[in-house]
């Protein structure tokens, strides 16, 4: 007995809930199916669109063979990207022709954003404006994002203010002496220092960076004084210091966003009170408070949307299909394969991290519907020598047609009711370019709007 | 600078280390100068196999009554760097029963313990063996840490008067009146431990005597002193699995082969390997059909190494040499003993002797004959006791429990912590608190990371090698900017940073031979972190053009629309995009 809705989306990350909330205010009747927890939570929280147009030529002929035993570093060269770019809309031209932004148009990107902003209301900050902001990184630099979280807005890097950088001592991923000498080294307008504070050692050093942001939300008694207060405490001195190396003022306190959960607002409050200094986040790797936060905020949105969601249960095949059109997919639940029959279908279950495309020695290929993957038959061509460079395996995943609908190896689509979203579509490098979120809303919004044009009354 | 010493030894790697920790004990005033980080050539690049001498017993038995003789010695008095793993030569129905025969009792012949096991009894050892594997000889065959004994002899060395120089390449053989008399070299940074930026200085070390233990590059100094030393270069492969499918040591029992051994290494398995012949130690290919050819015939001992997540590969080239007019063809048949070559009887040079070939096992008993050697031409007289002497870090294996409870680390940290650092534990551990973990896949934490630190300057390659920081799953995705952090107490910009990238790219070198599956997803997971999150890539520190970020958002009340007055204009389309989200902002 299948299980039928309108539209299925395959995939709970930014771009199968784009899709599906897309679908949905077409009037769809839409079922999201997720496998694992999605990669949100591995997300900064940022939402780049377009940040550089990197280089796709290097700077001299790659080696040709094998790698050689070189005991120095024997990576290529590539040109300087083109960026950071202030306009994310107006380099779109300059990519290469097969990339998801040039496939679906400029529009798309520009459409998704504003879903995104409607969807996420007060939490991001960017609308306000077409341009990137610069946000600062944990890595110690800039990069450019076209949103970013209400609780990183006092750290943009065009803002002039002094700013002091908050490391813990007991946590590793920084260390703010050295993000404060990098960001001088990126040239910003404004002052900075930093500084490790004693703070998080009340937990177990190895403690994971979740239970910081739990004291601070509940304002936990550390050594009898509660969490925010002994924060407060902690750093105050090293303000201090801060205040008199920059020479006056400090505007704004930047933390590894630990800094709470579900009260981070009111944590961040109540610090830039004590502090006297605009609190904000540097956005982190894994796990990613900010990625969690927002995944909150899409899962309630998904919601209001009327979507129906289940997570734990991978889509394992193509069930069943007819004149070039799939009828249901199989879905693994707790072993058993169940058909999922919908009019169409999106597939939005991510790229190589999230096993949406897979690999082994002998070739590329995406595992739930079987579609087609570009990708050089040799593995040794899969990569280049510089880690930074023009990877080949950063653009590995489906390509898709101006609908979104994903094309076969002779270029004709594969199934006529079949969308692609996000990571899953190859032909863009977003790590490079800055621009994964954008690539996800921009092809989510496609896909869930045409998936809907194929819902029969 | 004019320097005089009694002896200048060329070569971190086992046998120079060795070495000069000999002479040093010895007494004699000795300068060790290496060109990359200790281990750099061959050395850290082998499987870690401590033989048991099994693999020769029947070909060369010279070779393996060695091999056992120094098993042993190295179980004491380099504990910590061995892990007592054991190993197994397995006979699969298609090997010969002839040879299996001839292994065991050359295997008696030298003195070699070997026992006979059915397949059964194999399997209820090493439960992932193939279920047809008839039955195995056990041996003592071991794992060793090569790095760690490397750095262990050189600290020992430099406690008995050594003076120890890495990063400072030979330019030069001294050579005046037909005779050596010292070496040239150029300190990359400066003397001392390695920082990136300090200048490059040279350096003129003049000696009594001159030791060339440079293995495959042995050609290369002996060619600066105008002599030729011909060593066989030969490559191998090494595919490093993300983690041990074994935890004995697994050699198939056939007379000789590729793909034939699989090595437990700390949290991996390590499978070997190749034998080509190379003419470049320094250059030569790296190729794809070796490490498929590791998979494809180790699963045939190990079935499940077929689908298993590799880390990396990398390749080692071993120093071999013949005697001229050998004639070898097979670089497998060239003999695996060591050559001292005094150039003053061979090519009428005095000052300078050439070791080569060899292999770890044995490179104690190497360095003791050489020492014995140099100690005649200095015409010194002091005994050798390296074979007593326990090294720096293995003297007190029953203190080392107690440390860890003494520091709060928490197995399995503790007990990581504890292998690796064996009894100088108390030293690292002392007064590092907080201590957090740096590399999660290792468990390696701040207060080791900052003791290899003190030891290699801003060298992060040295601090992996002294710590394994970086080299566990994630192939330091999540770990290479936490250890440069750490960099940043002592160090300033832009030595991070250099530092940072240096040991990023050095990972991705060997994770280009295994980007396929699991492992490929966790080279995307890394790019994502590195180029996304921290956006490394894109740095305006380190682009040519300078950033105007006064073109860039400023935030909502940096009054109008932020940065548009900068000449970025967002042009006409810019409506399309403000219009719909004209409620967003209401709340604000």
């Amino acid at each position: 007995m299948a299980i039928d809705s309108e539209v299925l989306v395959v995939g709970g990350g930014l771009a199968g809930i784009t899709a599906a909330v897309s679908a949905a205010r077409e009037g769809a009747d839409v079922r999201l199916v997720s496998h694992k927890a999605s990669t949100l939570r591995q997300a900064s929280g940022l939402i780049d669109a377009l940040g550089y147009v990197p280089p796709t030529e290097p700077a001299e002929q790659l080696r040709e063979g094998p790698p050689t035993a070189g005991r120095q570093l024997d990576r290529d060269e590539w040109p300087d990207p083109e960026g950071p770019l202030a306009d994310p809309f107006g380099a779109v031209d300059r990519l290469p022709d097969d990339h998801p932004y040039r496939v679906v148009g400029a529009d798309a990107l520009r459409e998704g954003l504003a879903l995104f902003d409607d969807l996420v209301g007060d939490a991001y900050r960017g609308a306000h404006t077409d341009t990137n902001a610069l946000v600062p990184t944990f890595g110690g630099t800039v990069k450019p994002t076209a949103r970013y979280p209400v609780s990183s807005a006092a750290g943009l890097a065009s803002d002039d203010r002094p700013m002091f950088v908050v490391g813990f001592r007991s946590l590793t991923e920084y260390d703010a002496r050295a993000v404060a000498g990098r960001l001088e080294a990126a040239g910003v307008p404004f002052l900075v220092a930093g500084a490790e504070v004693e703070f998080a050692e009340a937990f177990r050093s190895d403690a994971k960076v979740t239970r910081t942001a739990k004291a601070l939300d509940h304002d936990e008694p550390i050594d009898g004084t509660p969490a925010r207060e002994a924060l407060a405490a902690a750093v105050e001195p090293h303000l201090a210091d801060a205040r008199a190396e920059l020479g006056g003022e400090v505007g704004r306190v930047g933390f590894p966003a630990f800094v709470g959960d579900d009260r981070a607002a009111e944590v961040r409050a109540e610090l830039s009170d004590r502090l006297g200094a605009d609190v904000f986040e540097i956005p982190m790797g894994p796990p990613s408070l900010p990625g969690l936060r927002l995944e909150d905020r899409l899962y309630d949105a998904l919601d209001a949307a009327g979507v129906r969601f289940e997570t734990g249960n991978p889509v394992v095949g193509v069930e069943t299909a007819a004149d070039g059109r799939m009828e249901t997919v199989a879905v693994d639940r707790n072993g058993r394969e169940v058909p999922y029959g919908a009019d169409a279908f999106v597939l939005a279950a991510g790229g190589l991290v999230g096993k949406g495309i897979d690999s082994d020695r002998g070739g590329v290929r995406e595992p739930s519907f079987g579609l087609h993957v570009p990708h050089p038959d040799d593995r040794y061509d899969w990569f280049v020598d510089d880690a930074f460079g023009d990877q080949p395996y950063a653009r590995f995943g489906v390509r898709p047609d101006g609908r979104g609908r994903p094309l076969d190896a002779e270029g004709e689509v594969e199934y006529d009711n079949v969308f692609a979203a996000g990571g899953v579509v190859g032909g863009a490098d977003v790590a490079r370019e800055k621009s994964a979120s954008g690539v996800s809303l921009a092809t989510g919004l496609v896909a869930g709007r045409n998936a809907a044009t194929e819902v029969h009354g | 600078m004019d320097d005089h010493v009694d002896v200048v030894v060329v070569g971190g790697g086992s046998t120079g280390c060795g070495v000069v920790r000999d002479l040093a004990r010895r007494g004699i005033d000795a300068v060790l100068v290496e060109k990359g980080n200790l281990t750099h050539g061959t050395t850290g690049r082998m499987h870690g196999l401590l033989h048991s001498g099994g693999r020769y017993a029947v070909a060369d038995q010279k070779s393996a009554r060695e091999c056992m003789e120094e098993n042993r010695v190295l179980r004491d008095i380099a504990a910590h760097c061995v892990e007592e793993t054991g190993g197994l030569f397995v006979k699969r129905p298609e090997d010969s029963e002839e040879y299996f025969q001839e292994k065991l009792e050359g295997c008696h012949e030298c003195d070699i313990p070997a026992e006979v096991i059915d397949g059964e009894e194999a399997r209820r050892r090493e439960p992932y063996l193939a279920r047809d594997v008839e039955k195995a000889i056990a041996v003592p065959d071991a794992a060793i840490d090569p790095f760690r004994l490397c750095v262990a002899n050189a600290a020992d060395a430099r406690e008995h008067g050594a003076r120890i120089e890495t990063h400072a390449p030979v330019t030069d053989v001294l050579v005046e009146d037909g005779e050596v008399v010292g070496v040239e070299i150029e300190h990359e940074t400066g003397p001392g431990k390695r920082v990136h930026h300090e200048p490059g200085t040279t350096e003129e070390i003049r000696a009594r005597y001159v030791i060339n233990a440079t293995g495959a590059w042995a050609g290369n100094v002996g060619g600066m002193a105008g002599v030729d030393v011909e060593v066989r270069p030969s490559k191998g492969v090494m595919t490093v699995m993300n983690i041990r499918q074994v935890d004995t040591v697994v050699n198939r029992c056939q007379p000789k082969g590729n793909a034939d051994i699989v090595v437990p290494h700390e949290t991996a398995c390590i499978l070997g390997t190749t034998d080509k012949e190379v003419d470049d130690p320094e250059d030569y290919p790296e190729e794809e059909w070796e490490v498929d050819l590791m998979i494809e015939t180790l699963s045939e001992l190990v079935p499940a190494l077929k689908d298993a997540r590799t880390l990396r590969s990398f390749w080692g080239v071993r120093p071999l040499y013949e005697p001229p007019g050998t004639g070898t063809e097979d670089p497998t048949d060239i003999t695996r003993d060591y050559f001292l070559l005094d150039h003053a009887d061979r090519d009428e040079l005095p000052g300078m002797t050439t070791i080569v070939g060899g292999k770890l096992t044995t490179y104690r008993m190497m360095a003791e004959s050489i020492t014995d050697h140099v100690c005649e031409k200095l015409d010194h007289d002091a005994a050798c006791d390296t074979a007593d002497a326990p090294l720096p870090g293995s003297e007190d294996p029953a203190a080392l429990d107690t440390y860890m409870e003494e520091f709060g680390l928490r197995s399995p940290v503790a007990r990581r912590s504890r292998q690796r650092l064996g009894s100088k534990g108390e030293d690292v551990l002392d007064g590092v608190d907080p201590n957090p973990v740096v590399c999660e896949c290792e468990g390696v934490t701040r207060a080791e990371v900052g003791a290899a630190i003190e030891d290699a300057g801003s060298d992060l390659n040295a601090v992996r090698l002294r710590t394994r920081a970086s080299m566990g799953n994630c192939q330091g995705g999540f770990c290479t900017h936490r250890i440069a952090a750490e960099l940043a107490q002592e160090y300033p910009e832009p030595v991070v940073r250099n530092a940072e990238d240096e040991l990023y790219q050095e990972r991705w070198k060997g994770q280009r031979h295994a980007l396929w599956g699991e492992q490929l997803s966790q080279a995307m997971l890394n790019y994502q972190l590195h180029a996304t999150t921290m956006n490394r890539d894109g740095d305006p520190a380190g682009l040519d053009e300078e950033v105007a970020f006064d073109a860039f958002d400023a935030g909502p009340a940096a009054g109008g629309d932020g940065a548009s007055g900068a000449g970025e204009s967002p042009g006409p389309a810019a409506a399309d995009g403000g219009e719909p989200d004209g409620g967003v902002h209401g709340d604000r």
